[in-house]
């Protein structure tokens, strides 16, 4: 690590008493390289055993790594807490600015920690924080428009971070999130509750400054290189020309695509919502993450006529991608592109997860149809697949949490379902709501057994299809052993903190090359330790927190419709999970 | 690498294909041997959020430059074809040229306590993964 680089500075807050401090915890920052390394121990530090995610103790982590700032494609930040939506390990990454604005401040981490009487908005810079009332924004009906008004007010224009939340949040719907310049989440698990929790609007960091690295004539030999790579090699092709939304064809295709909560794979209006018709329609500017040269953002323009006032129109941006296109397109059978954006819209300004909340919906509309609700539980409103009309109602309901349907909605299909029923087509894994891969057993696994039920744990999809090309019949075994290696390895990535997206790029050996700029001398032997040592803390948090592999809930459907690989088999998936429990068990020396 | 030194000026092409990558700004502050943002004679931000596009601030090499104008002691040398240059010896950081420009393309080195002037060498342009900014010769020369 370079000696005195700010990234060992820990910036504690406690919104309580209005407060904050300085640390150094460069023993943290040094081993473990920053980001989710040096978060989860913060976190495990923060975070009292067995607390109630949405009290005043539950901390909230903020953690860059070694490389932001350093790196094209170091661009993420990450956030650690207890998960109000699954009790259990609450982490989530956002780009934006975010990362290199808490760097360029000066720190490697935040810890916010207490609640606040009133409602607050943070203004943190080198010079440490200041706290705003937030009384006038809190319950505004948009997140755009809290953006502006503290864009407005406060400076560092181009170089600082605006995190926020929307309505979702303050209610404390347990999968809202906190949205960052714009377009960019802190997505999954209920960051946006915590906030809420805390009567925290928003967190807005900035800074400038510069950092020298140990070996300049190398810094600027493995800048050029990665630099290269990201923007010549065709590595970053598929996310930079029509970005994520290109994976709605080949899934469709694939008979990957889970279609009306997931009763099909293949969807009728498949064409429409590509991200070859979204670009070619409506794709109206593209944005990027501070240092970060692919520009994966895509932003469509939708142009309305006002239906009282002729010759008047509104444009509206609205970032799209496959996450947002599948959970509330596909999943709730919306063909028509403009429906989607509407929804997606709908979605962006109350501040909530675009996946969890597609997926509660579509748990919605298959329980209304088959009679568990009623209109008498959705306040008069009729869901069906693909009126976009009735979801944006339903989303408002669910942000706004009315009626007891709603209410129950806003903690997820897990608990829906145990209020209403219909436990088999409730599509979450251990806890967290379904993204958008029917592709095969190791999909279905990684969200199981991934540290946060993600699909970006160990990226199962990926290897399904991997598998699929190559005609090879896997078994459990070998399913487990790669599942395992990806997320013991994204731990690094996750720590340096590198935007997966750059994964092809950043090998281990380019890693080990990049950190010796910055005078580490590591092997990638050296890293995979690292990797399972954080992982081994991730988890034994989670088993802190009461997570096991017994309790996990595998939803029928998922072997009622056909994946690519055939129908999925009960039996094979409890083998598969078998497996992997023994392998954590290994990892955490018999716990 | 396009042609440096005295007779080129930074030119933005096209405001409207910046993606907000910022890293122009990053490879201006290499240019000093460092990583990060301090020392970046390039600034880039939103124009009031990122749906509104991007605003590009950066010097225009001006003829007749105010903020040479604005300083007390003769620390901004014009150039014959325009934009200056900065004499650090000279400056006595009072922000005077921070303040005078007109397009707010002059940054401060709180660090050095002096301004942070574009010097024309064209580093960002290798950067810009979308040819938003490019060096071209000064006027005269077009002429």
């Amino acid at each position: 690590m370079i000696i005195g680089d700010p990234i060992s500075r820990v910036l504690y807050v406690d919104l309580s008493r209005k407060r904050f401090w300085v640390k150094d915890r460069s023993e943290l920052f040094e081993k473990y390289i920053g980001g989710v390394g040096a978060g989860i121990h913060l976190l495990m530090e923060e975070c009292p055993q067995g607390i109630d995610p949405l009290a005043p103790q539950n901390p909230i982590i903020l953690a860059v790594g070694q490389l932001n700032g350093f790196f094209p494609i170091a661009s993420k930040t990450v956030a650690l807490f207890k998960s109000p939506h699954t009790g259990n390990l609450g982490e989530s990454y956002a780009g934006g600015r975010s990362a290199i604005a808490l760097r360029m401040a000066g720190y490697g981490a935040m810890v916010v920690k207490g609640a606040s009487d009133l409602p607050l908005y943070l203004v943190v810079t080198e010079d440490g924080v200041e706290f705003r009332d937030a009384s006038v924004i809190w319950g505004t009906s948009s997140s755009y428009t809290v953006g502006r008004v503290i864009r407005e007010r406060e400076a560092g224009a181009g170089v600082r971070t605006i995190m926020r939340i929307g309505v979702a949040g303050e209610k404390l719907v347990t999968y809202s999130c906190v949205v960052t310049e714009t377009y960019r989440h802190f997505g999954r698990l209920g960051l946006g509750a915590v906030f809420g929790s805390k009567k925290l609007k928003a967190i807005l960091i900035s800074g400038r400054r510069s950092l020298k690295p140990v070996d300049y004539k190398l810094y600027r030999e493995v800048y050029q290189k990665i630099f290269k790579a990201l923007t010549d090699s065709g590595i970053m092709k598929k996310y930079h020309d029509i970005g994520t939304a290109m994976n709605i064809l080949p899934l469709n295709e694939l008979g990957g695509l889970p279609i009306q909560n997931l009763t099909s794979t293949r969807f009728e209006d498949a064409e429409a919502l590509s991200g070859e018709a979204f670009a070619q329609n409506h794709l109206g500017r593209r944005v990027a993450c501070a240092h970060c040269p692919v520009s994966c953002i895509h932003i469509a323009a939708l142009r309305e006529p006002y239906v009282h006032e002729p010759y008047f129109y509104k444009t509206r941006m609205i970032c799209y991608d496959y996450e947002p296109i599948y959970a509330l397109g596909t999943m709730l059978g919306i063909g028509s592109r403009e429906g989607v954006l509407k929804v997606i819209d709908e979605v962006e300004r109350l501040g909530l997860d675009a996946i969890s909340t597609g997926v509660a919906l579509a748990w919605a509309t298959e329980a209304m149809q088959c009679g568990l609700v009623g209109e008498g539980e959705t306040g008069g409103l009729k869901l069906n697949w693909g009126d976009y009309k009735a979801y944006v109602k339903a989303i408002q309901m669910l942000a706004f949490r009315e009626t007891p349907l709603f209410n129950a909605l806003a903690c997820g299909v897990d608990y829906a379902s145990s209020v209403y029923g219909g436990r088999e087509f409730a599509l979450a894994f251990g806890g967290n709501e379904m993204p958008g891969y029917h592709t095969g057993p190791s999909a279905h696994l990684g969200f199981l057994v991934g540290a946060r039920h993600s699909h970006l744990d160990a990226a199962g999809y990926s290897l399904d299809q991997r598998l699929l090309k190559s005609g090879e019949e896997a078994s459990a075994g070998k399913i487990v052993e790669e599942l395992f290696q990806e997320e013991t390895w994204r731990q690094i990535l996750s720590s340096l903190i590198v935007c997966f997206f750059g994964r092809g790029v950043y090998s281990p050996v380019t890693v080990c090359r990049a950190l010796k700029v910055l005078g580490y001398q590591l092997t990638p032997a050296d890293l995979e330790k690292l990797g399972r040592e954080i992982l081994k803390r991730k988890f034994e948090f989670k088993f802190r927190e009461g997570f096991s592999f017994k309790k996990l809930r595998i939803p029928e459907r998922i072997f009622q419709t056909p994946s690519p690989h055939g129908k999925l088999s009960r039996e094979f998936m409890e083998e598969a999970l078998k497996l992997y429990e023994e392998k954590v068990k290994a990892l955490l020396g018999n716990l | 690498m396009s042609q440096r030194g005295p007779s080129r000026r930074l030119e933005v092409v096209d405001v409207d294909l910046c993606v907000g990558c910022q890293c122009c700004m990053f490879a201006c502050n290499r240019r000093f041997g460092e990583a990060g943002l301090l020392k970046s004679a390039i600034h880039v931000r939103s124009a009031g959020g990122f749906e509104r596009g991007l605003i590009v601030q950066v010097c225009r090499a001006c003829l007749d430059p105010p903020c040479a104008r604005a300083c007390p002691v003769d620390a901004l040398k014009v150039r014959k074809a325009g934009g200056v240059t900065l004499q650090p010896a000279k400056c006595i950081g009072c922000g005077n040229c921070v303040e005078a420009c007109t397009v707010g393309a002059i940054f401060w080195d709180g660090e050095a306590g002096k301004p942070i002037i574009c010097v024309y060498c064209g580093y960002c342009v290798e950067f810009c993964p979308y040819i938003v900014i490019k060096l071209e010769p000064l006027r005269e020369e077009v002429s």
